[in-house]
């Protein structure tokens, strides 16, 4: 069966852009998280 | 429809083309020169609004406030990928250079637009973000796909878009706009024409050869420069306005007036060239003037906000 293959290049090119997403929704997640604790107040965090 | 029938997918030999942009690339999208200014206007609009923001909630205003900005840019270099081909300053930006294709730009421009305008409004409140949401608008249908290459007073409309950003900086504290909001973003939108009329002097041969109608284009170098006195004037007097309405103190209002007779000296320079000067090195130190000049007079509104403040404090100690 023919298959796409990727030269260096894109593989290399194709990880940068991956990491740079993850790293952007990983970001996302903790800022949602952050201005939860925020907006609510840090009496969550005493219990 | 398959992925295949994409035009943007296919290469010219039917093989499919797969990307080699690296982030770094999607990064130059955003335009981060012109992010940066945003960023620090922005800034200056939270700081200088009365009352107080959560510091993090502030942080994550002007991250938003950055990204619609970096958004604008990604769908002006969207929609200007075939003059930008052309000239010789924009002719290697991503997608000219075939680094990225044009729905790429798009579909990451749109995606960051919305994001950044949601949440603005989730975490800070509705009103900055509606501001945010029509700024990136205007920018991108306003001024880039109707102005831009129909008018010769496109950048003193569209820099508009540019005036913005403080404005929503004191809406994320205050929850409104007020006369001095408006005065910040008076400063910005008188000096923008200013600013670009400069560059376009001597970008004039660029500009002509993708059509775009600048002023010195149009109407020539000698109304272009007569403009630019005007402007230059105008910034140089509302900059001053702060410290006569007593938002600012007599401190800023001389700086102010020291750096605003500065920018008048260099338009005045500019005004002097001779016509069909074909180094231009007024108007390129007026270019490069101009962009100290703002960050100058935003950063001296800050320092004497924090100066009122320390000696508030110290005054109620003793």
């Amino acid at each position: 069966m023919e298959t796409v293959k990727l030269t260096e290049a894109q593989r290399k090119s194709r990880r940068g852009r991956n990491i740079a997403l993850g790293l952007a929704l990983g970001g996302l997640v903790l800022l949602f998280y952050v201005v939860t604790l925020v907006k609510i107040g840090g009496n969550m965090l005493t219990g | 429809m398959t992925v295949i029938d994409n035009h943007d997918v296919l290469r010219k030999d039917g093989e499919v083309r797969l990307s080699e942009a690296s982030a770094r690339d999607f990064f130059e999208l955003l335009k981060p020169r012109v992010m940066s200014l945003v960023v620090f206007t922005a800034f200056a609009g939270l700081v200088l609004a009365p009352g107080p923001i959560h510091p993090v909630l502030g942080a994550i205003a002007i991250l938003c406030i950055a990204v619609g900005a970096g958004a604008s840019g990604a769908l002006n270099m969207w929609y200007d990928a075939d003059i930008d081909a052309v000239m010789t300053r924009t002719a290697r930006r991503p997608i000219p250079a075939g680094r990225i294709t044009p729905s790429e730009a798009l579909a990451f421009g749109l995606t960051l637009s919305v994001f950044s305008v949601v949440i603005l409004g989730l975490v800070v409140n509705w009103l900055s973000a509606g501001i945010l949401a029509f700024t990136i608008f205007f920018y991108a249908v306003i001024y880039t796909m109707w102005l831009k290459r129909s008018t010769p007073q496109n950048i003193v409309i569209g820099g508009a878009a540019g005036a913005f950003p403080p404005v929503i900086g004191w809406a994320c504290v205050t929850g409104g706009v007020s006369f001095e909001s408006v005065i910040l973003f008076l400063i910005i939108f008188l000096w923008t024409p200013a600013h670009f009329w400069a560059l376009a002097l001597f970008k004039m041969r660029d500009y002509e050869s993708v059509g775009v109608p600048m002023l010195p284009n149009v109407a020539g170098e000698a109304t272009t420069k007569n403009q630019i006195v005007v402007y230059a004037v105008l910034t140089a007097l509302c900059a001053v306005v702060p410290a006569l309405t007593g938002a600012a103190s007599i401190g800023y209002g001389a700086v102010a007036s020291l750096l605003g007779g500065i920018f008048v000296y260099c338009s005045i320079a500019v005004w002097r060239m001779p016509d069909g000067d074909q180094k231009m090195i007024p108007a390129k130190k007026m270019f490069a003037f101009s962009i100290f000049y703002l960050f100058a007079i935003f950063s001296a509104l800050m320092i004497d906000r924090f100066a009122a403040g320390a000696l508030g404090l110290i005054g109620g100690i003793l």
